[in-house]
């Protein structure tokens, strides 16, 4: 019989050694997926994660990995601080809908004005409109106890409604022939989030995420704030016996994430994406939640498994046009990294014995 | 025939990390008290589990009556006549006493028929209980009646009872001691699990004495002194915790009618809490568990804030501060739980120490903390007060109860309070280690800081403190000097027997 026994201290070893293994079984498991479809999987696996980083056309995918990894890990990195915390901000894609709107509202409203202030205000509204979207939820916990889980979820689709409205109304291109969707930021220089280095997709955003990902490092390990969270994730009485006000957490991780996925909105819409369409978001709020597991929770892992999503995103592209793999397959194979790394993690705090179970 | 009612032969039981059993031989005689004695982790609960079939022994063997007994399950140690009272009870609140009694039985009987059993046996043995009411609505001691029936409906021949009266108040326990003197008497035999020694010098008519998993010794309780055996319990001299006696300093605590709503939906409210409390003193508060201790301690540590002139601190109304600000001024605090509450139990100690001493002991500046800082502070309180880990660096559910306690107790009293606030500050812990915490809670209070324990353990508060009082239903008694206390008026102030009367026998 196999039965798991809790180990007396958390395994260091298992604890780096999780995300590598939970890499590996999906690579084998995944592999069988595609042997299953009538796909080659070493020539699918190669085409997903060599391709876009060595392949042929990989001057095109290099700058792809830092424009679809940094939104992931700017977000992510808001919502690990709360999910340290036991805060559960699922509402990330609402809140990145938001960020994008307000962002993309204050450049429109100043249209045609050329101005260096624009972009920096725009920066500022995105992450405005993602902080009140996601203090609705915050607001609604500490005052009447509702699930942050449930209210910031369904607040989700409340923002793609109003996505839809603004780019069928209010921010409609009035010079745009009628089809829905916004102008074009890229053709508005005072508001156009650029690549620094041209050609390289190193944007503001890509600036925002690693300076997010140092903030976020220091304040876990060196701030009172930091020290707060963990506690709390842990042990919540001993964080409130230790003076940590749990309504004031609450409001920091659920107004900072917002903030975060509302600056990730802005950067995008001001940038790759250019305008606000009605299919403007691509469920980045949504990938960032695996994305901050995949990464344990800590801010250098986010990093490394914000770049793995995104090579994952640009290489199953890539299997699709070119050996026809079904998109399904593509986020199986995604669902998958987060199943088993979920599942090695047991490992870190449990250990498995085989043979006779005791009473005890 | 022999008048041997269990004989328990070599018994050994290793777990992966400790022999909890090492050849454990014992014999209970038919209609005895035998008392099994020994400190946390000496075995006793694991010798028990054996007879009653909850654990299988890896050697020995036992024989009940002279023939080979090795039940397979609890109902198969039931069935040979064994019975059991846990001290965690296994009762549902929301259903009736008779009810919860079906819910245990092989095959229970139709439910006007239970009812009447249970009256029966109820007066029969001195323990009144209806078989219609909800036990939510009983007693601690009350509850334990229906465990006690629950045994004795199944007529049993030995009776093991696991730490009976640590829910109990003085009344309470001599209405237990009636009952199985009445029980020992119609040849019942009782195997009596404690580290409450006196009661078991009173109660029991042979002891044997477990350390580390091995017996140690045996004697008749009636004619060893309690030092005597706990001596044998802890195999060492042990050191009775040494007093001056304090002058009587200023006033530096002051309660006022302090009230507070239950803070969950079974919680205690607090209700009129008034005291005073001096420098250099030692208040004992007694009572029996649930009756407002962990609220009384939430509200002092600032965890739940009081109105406006509830507490006064030094002349200060402080109700309304958080635990830091109170930390800064030097009011500190340890609650009883220490896993979750006292300390995070998956956090290292050096985490922990942070935790709580990060003001006084200048472990952060402007929020930046100080990791170095913390490291040494833990080490100090790990030097200090001889807690048992291999590092500082360590989880602090990796230590041992008594190391922990000693640990979160030593967190605090290194942090120089003015005023400490303890709740059940040696439970759990060997006797070693809870003499080193009394002595340094009095040691504090003669270097003029002034301390409330909050404790079960009625010896212990007689033993520190300088006056006395008790909690009961959320109200403070009247503060008495501790000194010449009898158990009776003890007994009283923590609420008699909660209205449970004496069936005369």
């Amino acid at each position: 019989m196999i039965r798991l026994e809790k180990r007396p201290q958390p395994s260091r070893f298992y604890g780096v050694a999780s995300p590598v293994f939970a890499v590996i079984a999906t690579l084998i498991f995944g592999g069988a997926l595609f042997a299953i479809l009538g796909k080659d999987p070493i020539q699918a696996i190669l085409t997903i994660f060599w391709e876009p980083l060595f392949g042929e056309f990989s001057f095109f995918y290099r700058p792809q990995l830092l424009i679809k990894g940094a939104p992931l890990v700017l977000i992510a990195i808001g919502l690990a601080l709360g999910f340290k915390a036991g805060i559960w901000n699922i509402g990330a894609e609402g809140q990145y809908i938001m960020g994008a709107l307000f962002g993309a509202g204050v450049g429109l409203a100043f249209y045609p004005m050329e101005s260096w202030i624009i972009f920096p205000l725009m920066v500022l509204a995105g992450a405005f409109g993602g902080w009140v979207w996601a203090m609705i939820p915050g607001v609604l916990k500490v005052k009447f106890g509702t699930n942050e889980i449930l209210v910031s979820l369904m607040l989700v689709y409340v923002a793609e409604q109003f996505l839809a409205s603004m780019s069928l109304g209010l921010l409609k291109n009035p010079e745009g022939f009628g089809f829905p969707g916004s102008r074009n930021l890229q053709q508005y220089p005072s508001a156009h989030n650029a690549d620094l280095v041209t050609g390289t997709g190193m944007h503001w955003g890509v600036v925002a995420a690693l300076i997010a990902v140092i903030f976020a490092y220091v304040l876990l390990t060196r701030h009172r704030l930091g020290f707060a969270i963990r506690v709390t994730g842990e042990a919540p009485r001993a964080a409130k016996f230790g003076g940590v006000n749990p309504t004031r957490l609450v409001l920091f991780c659920l107004g900072l994430s917002g903030a975060l996925a509302g600056l990730a909105g802005m950067f995008e819409v001001a940038g790759p994406a250019g305008q606000v369409t009605i299919d403007f978001n691509v469920g980045y709020g949504f990938t960032a939640i695996i994305v901050a597991f995949l990464g344990r929770l800590h801010p250098l892992g986010i990093v490394c498994a914000g770049g793995l999503m995104a090579l994952t995103y640009i290489g199953g592209d890539i299997a699709q046009s070119q050996m026809g793999l079904p998109v399904a397959a593509i986020q199986v194979f995604q669902g998958m990294l987060l199943f088993f790394l979920l599942a090695f993690d047991l490992l870190t705090n449990y250990r498995v014995r085989i043979g006779q179970r005791e009473a005890i | 025939m022999t008048d041997i009612l269990l004989s328990l032969h070599e018994l050994t039981k290793a777990y992966p990390d400790v022999v909890a059993n090492d050849s454990v031989s014992l014999e209970i005689k038919q209609g005895e008290i035998h008392a099994l004695l020994g400190e946390n982790g000496a075995g006793k609960s694991t010798l028990v589990k054996m007879i009653y079939g909850l654990v299988k022994p890896d050697l020995g063997e036992m024989h009940l009556n002279s023939e080979t007994f090795a039940p397979a399950d609890p109902r198969t140690a039931r069935a040979s006549g064994i019975g059991m009272v846990f001290q965690h009870f296994s009762l549902f609140d929301a259903l009736t006493v008779a009810e919860n009694i079906a819910l245990g039985m092989e095959t229970a009987p139709k439910m006007r028929q239970l009812s009447d059993q249970i009256t029966q046996v109820s007066q029969a043995y001195g323990l009144p209980l209806s078989p219609d009411r909800i036990v939510g609505d009983l007693s601690a001691g009350e509850q334990q009646r229906v465990e006690i029936i629950r045994c004795l409906l199944q007529d049993p021949k030995l009776l093991i009872m696991d730490e009976p009266t640590s829910v109990l108040t003085p009344q309470e326990v001599s209405i237990l001691f009636d009952t199985l003197n009445k029980l020992r008497s119609e040849g019942t035999s009782i195997l009596y699990i404690s580290h409450k020694l006196e009661e078991i010098r009173t109660l029991c008519d042979t002891a044997t004495i477990l350390r580390l998993g091995q017996v140690v010794g045996a004697c008749i309780p009636a004619e060893t002194s309690a030092r005597d055996m706990a001596e044998m319990m802890v195999g060492a001299k042990l050191k009775t915790p040494q007093r001056t006696p304090s002058l009587q300093g200023e006033e530096v605590l002051k309660l006022t009618s302090l009230s507070l709503p239950p803070a969950a939906a079974f919680g205690m409210p607090l209700r009129e809490i008034s005291l005073t409390l001096h420098t250099g003193e030692v208040l004992g508060i007694g009572g029996v568990a649930g009756n407002g201790q962990d609220e009384l301690l939430g509200a002092l540590s600032g965890e739940t804030c009081a109105q406006a002139g509830m507490i006064t601190y030094k002349g200060r109304d402080i109700g309304h501060l958080g635990p830091n600000p109170r930390r800064e001024i030097g009011l500190l605090t340890a609650p009883e739980e220490r896993l979750g509450h006292a300390a995070a139990p998956d956090m290292s100690l050096i985490e922990n120490a942070m935790l709580t001493g990060a003001q006084r002991e200048k472990l952060e500046r402007h929020g930046v903390l100080d990791w170095a800082a913390a490291q040494r502070f833990a080490e100090r309180i790990i030097g200090a007060f001889d807690v048992r880990t291999p590092s500082a660096a360590n989880a602090a559910r990796s230590l041992s109860g008594g190391n922990l306690q000693k640990f979160v107790i030593g967190r605090e009293v290194l942090q120089r309070p003015d005023v400490l606030v303890v709740n059940q500050p040696t439970w759990g812990v060997d006797a070693a280690a809870a003499a080193a915490i009394r002595q340094a809670l009095l040691d504090l209070a003669a270097n003029g800081a002034a301390v409330i324990v909050i404790s079960q353990d009625l010896d212990e508060l007689m033993e520190i403190s300088d006056r006395f009082a008790a909690l009961n239903e959320g109200r403070l008694s009247p503060l008495r000097p501790a000194a010449g206390l009898t158990v009776d008026e003890i007994g009283l102030m923590m609420g008699g027997a909660h209205g449970m009367e004496v069936a005369h026998v």
